[in-house]
């Protein structure tokens, strides 16, 4: 609970970045903060895999383009064709399906942002299931290929399937009324609505994410990284908590994705891409594996430094070094207490042990 | 039957015989020790008995039912705690979530029901802590509750990590060196202890090198040997067992 | 690319002898260049116990550095050249961002090897820019063809398989009959034991390095000509070296030699069934399955993978 309260120092200061911005006719920084919280989304749910669970994914992309490519497929393919379909009619008397006109003038049917959503985020958790049992089941090298090997499968299927719309992506995707007259959207006029829906959703998580890791269920995840023939032992079936970790961390990924591409108005296949898994990953070990705050920050920073093109064609390389960096100087994060105790180091303030980690 | 029943375990690493047709049984409410050189095979039988791996061939049975097969999260949750003969301690995590961890099995919160902080958590969660604190307390570590375990002192940890397995509640608890790395002031204080914990209602099966020791506490010695059981009974027969004196007294 | 046998029909219906013949040397070509890159993975584990991500990377640089070298001096002498500068990177990163760690955790290794890796691919993309290069053919142009068993095939794909089958050759006598090969096993089988006995493990994990770049950068020149080199191919390359690593059981030259050749075979026969767009995923479903049903690899045994640290 002590912990919790940490949030409203947060809150303060999303509130006071909105302010700032309006006050000085700056508004286009909500843009890329609003980016860059549904992508701490993603980081935090990845963190709480990697930092706690003690398992890395290089294929979380994979996930978030499950998300935002399923959502964005069954809301601007129309359905017309299949309009005779027993399903379509079926979805389309629950009122679950959209009608409305393209730019030109044509009928068309589409499936409603909410239900495409939820079709998204099942379908994350499915493939996270099906894909975390025997995956969770290796470890180190073997683990972080397989999943690699995940990610690259997930970004050759949008790039090759004619319904993901090829090396172009989706574009046109609507918005996505939520309810009380929000909707996810790209238009000018909702860029502060949005900016809070975003932020929403982030603290929400983090909030879920704080909870369950000062619970029994965290302390068992912590145990299996600390040791996991010990946590075996004390009775944590490591073997499902891992793999609830990962469906969680897929679902977080899935989410933001979702969000992402109806806020953006489309996805392209570099969202899939190896390159934005190892970013994610590049992030939770700034932030420091096992922290949650850390995760969040870097990726608030980090993702909006990005995306405010400060590293211009370097963006790349810029997150690779951060990568090297990281492990080689404070594998725990640049907040952590071990880096610190290192730079005391280099000032020469007596030798401190060095910390095995697992 | 005996609480446990130990029938013709065997493991085989590649060519190495580490435990070789090895069978006992330990009465409930025992103190039963397993002595025996260097690569006798004493850790090796521990990681059989508690699901660690699986044996090569033979079974145990723990109150009547057949172990083989099951994981070590299953044998745990059957009333099954054990310690390490170097210490494995959750790292990162204080002393008291690290026995926190072992009121696992004694309480049921899920990923849902954590996540979103269900009110009937609130009280299980309160009983872990409040436990924990309290066997913090018997083993008088109670001012080390909020340190980070893994910065624990040797002869803490050890007792962090017999808190962590006590608090699983077990009906058998498997010590393996639980002296080793202590002074004979510390060693004499976990004697006091294990006895303690016997009085309890806990089973105890314990590998121990300290002769003192485990000539001492328990109630019942099995003396392996490359693998293989030579001696099993009472300590003042095993003290006369000319096959054990000479495995000693060879060695030494 | 080896253009065959692009329409499926073929394949289901008559499969002549000559164009299996093709698809044959198109995978064994193919193959030798993934086995030497499996290799390359399997002298850095086998003394090190890291599965170094950057392993593509190395052939990337080869075929980068040769291109760029034969403005200045003839093919030959810009393969040998370019070789060993690779090396020379190889011996470069081991000593900045390996050598000096103590016992690190394989995860801590596993996430700077891929940051090695991403920082090479973006040196390269802002040294020699994103266009697809290659080195000219050895022998004779693109349509230079010789004739074997009725198939018609560029003398490339003899200059691969040729050195492949050379560099696998070369590096089993080095191992067995060479002191420092001989080092480098012992290295190998007990590290512990091996600085006991007063060998300087660290300069055989730098050696390591050096070797496996070597071999990845010649394998990037050979292939160069038929396959083309392009900043970014070394993912798509390490991610098959690891498979027919893996396929071959870590560790293991033979079988990733015998590991390799089949995934390429099955690669080039995959073109008729198997949309061109999905032909990486081949690979990584065949890593996927094995590292599922046996992560000891088709020729490895249970009980020695058991053993190993993972
Ligand atoms: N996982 C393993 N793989 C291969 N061999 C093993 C393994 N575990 C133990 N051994 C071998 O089995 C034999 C018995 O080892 P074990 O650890 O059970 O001995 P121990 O009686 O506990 O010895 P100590 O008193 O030193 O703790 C030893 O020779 C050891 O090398
Ligand atoms: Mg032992």
């Amino acid at each position: 609970m002590k912990k919790l309260l940490l949030i409203l120092p947060l809150l303060a200061c999303v509130i006071a970045i909105q302010v700032v911005c309006s006050s000085t006719d700056t508004l286009y920084y909500l843009t890329q903060m609003t980016m860059s919280a549904y992508y701490s989304l993603l980081i935090i749910g990845l963190c709480v895999l990697m930092g706690y669970a003690g398992q890395i994914s290089l294929g979380h992309a994979g996930f978030f383009a499950i998300g935002g490519y399923i959502s964005a497929g069954l809301t601007t393919h129309s359905l017309i064709p299949f309009k005779d379909n027993a399903l379509v009619q079926f979805l389309d008397s629950s009122g679950l399906l959209l009608a409305g006109q393209t730019l030109y003038g044509e009928e068309l049917l589409v499936v409603s942002p909410g239900l495409a959503c939820a079709v998204a985020i099942i379908a994350a958790a499915v493939i996270a299931v099906f894909i975390g049992i025997p995956v969770l089941k290796l470890k180190g090298h073997y683990l972080a290929m397989a999943t690699l090997g995940f990610g690259i499968i997930i970004y050759r299927v949008v790039l090759a399937v004619e319904y993901f719309g090829e090396a172009d992506g989706i574009s046109e995707v609507p918005a996505f009324p939520l309810f009380a007259g929000l909707s996810v959207s790209g238009s000018f006029g909702d860029r502060v609505s949005n900016y809070y829906i975003a932020w929403g959703i982030l603290l929400l998580g983090l909030i879920l994410l704080l909870n369950l890791i000062d619970s029994r269920v965290g302390r068992g995840l912590r145990g299996i990284h600390g040791s996991e023939e010990a946590a075996d032992a004390m009775g944590v079936h490591t073997a499902r908590f891992k793999l609830q970790t990962f469906v969680l961390s897929a679902v977080f990924a899935a989410v933001a994705g979702v969000f992402l591409t109806h806020y953006n108005g489309g996805i392209g296949p570099s969202e899939a891409g190896v390159m934005k898994s190892v970013r994610y990953v590049a992030i939770v070990a700034v932030g420091g594996m096992a922290n949650l705050w850390g995760a969040l920050l870097m990726g608030v920073v980090l993702n909006f430094l990005s995306l405010r093109g400060v590293f211009g064609s370097y963006d790349d390389a810029v997150f690779g070094l951060i990568l090297i960096v990281i492990m080689l100087f404070a594998p725990n994060g640049i907040l952590s207490i071990s880096f610190r105790h290192r730079l005391m180091q280099l000032f020469g303030k007596g030798k401190q042990k060095r910390d095995g980690e697992a | 039957m005996a609480l446990l029943e130990i029938k013709q375990l065997h493991k085989r690493f590649g060519g190495l015989h580490a435990v070789t047709d090895v069978s006992f049984p330990v009465e409930a409410g025992q103190i039963k020790a397993v002595i025996g050189p260097n690569g006798a095979g004493k850790t090796t039988l521990f990681n059989m008995i508690s699901g660690t791996f699986p044996a090569t061939s033979g079974s145990v049975f723990f109150q009547g039912k057949e172990l083989q097969g099951k994981k070590p999260y299953q044998v745990a949750a059957l009333g099954m705690a054990r310690t390490y003969q170097n210490i494995k301690m959750f790292s990162g995590m204080t002393a008291l979530e690290n026995v926190m961890v072992g009121c696992h099995v004694q309480s049921s919160a899920g990923f849902m029901a954590s996540m979103f902080r269900m009110p009937w958590t609130w009280k299980e969660e309160l009983a872990i802590r409040d436990r924990s604190m309290e066997l913090l307390t018997l083993l008088e570590i109670e001012e080390h509750a909020d340190t980070d375990a893994s910065s624990l002192a040797f002869g803490q940890q050890r007792a962090v990590e017999l808190a962590r397995a006590l608090a699983m509640d077990p009906t058998l608890l498997l010590l393996d060196e639980p002296a080793a790395g202590l002074n004979i002031y510390e060693t004499a204080e976990v004697g006091r202890l294990i006895t303690k914990i016997r009085d309890l209602g806990i089973t105890v099966l314990l590998v121990e090198h300290d002769m003192s020791l485990v000539m001492d506490i328990s109630d019942e010695i099995v003396v392996l040997c490359f693998g293989e059981k030579i001696a099993e009974g009472l300590p003042a027969a095993i003290q006369k067992d000319p096959e054990v004196i000479k495995i000693y007294l060879g060695e030494d | 690319m080896f253009d065959v046998g692009r329409s499926s029909f073929i394949f289901l219906t008559k499969m002549t002898s000559e164009l299996f013949v093709q698809y044959l040397l198109a995978g064994i070509t193919y193959g030798s260049i993934y086995a030497i890159v499996a290799i390359g993975f399997n002298i850095i584990y086998n003394t090190t116990g890291i599965i170094n991500f950057a392993q593509g990377e190395f052939v990337m640089f080869g075929g980068m550095i040769a291109i760029t070298l034969l403005q200045f001096m003839p093919l030959p002498l810009a393969i040998i050249l370019a070789v060993i500068l690779t090396m020379i990177i190889g011996a470069g990163i081991e000593i900045c961002f390996i050598r000096w760690l103590k016992a690190p955790s394989v995860l801590r290794l596993v996430i700077i090897t891929i940051g090695i890796s991403i920082l090479s691919r973006e040196v390269a993309v802002h040294v020699w820019g994103e266009s697809i290069r290659s080195l000219p053919y050895f022998v004779g142009n693109e349509i230079t063809s010789i004739s074997i068993l009725g198939a018609r095939i560029s003398p490339q794909v003899l200059w691969v398989v040729a050195a492949s089958g050379l560099m696998f050759i070369c590096l089993g006598i080095f191992f067995k009959t060479t002191s420092v090969g001989r080092e480098m096993r012992a290295c190998a089988s007990n590290r512990k034991a091996a600085t006991l006995c007063g060998i300087n493990t660290e300069n055989m994990v730098t050696l390591s390095f050096v070797l496996s770049a070597g071999m990845g950068a010649l394998a990037g020149c050979m292939m160069s000509p038929i396959t083309y080199s392009q900043y970014d191919m070394g993912t798509g390359l390490a991610i098959k070296g690891f498979t027919v690593a893996i396929l071959g059981g870590l560790g293991s030259s033979g079988g990733a030699v015998a590991a390799g050749l089949l995934l390429g075979v099955i690669e080039a026969f995959s073109v008729s069934v198997v949309p061109l767009a999905f032909q990486d995923a081949i690979a990584i479903a065949i890593l996927l399955i094995i590292l599922f049903i046996r992560p000891q690899g088709l020729f490895g045994s249970k009980e020695a993978s058991a053993l190993k640290e993972f």
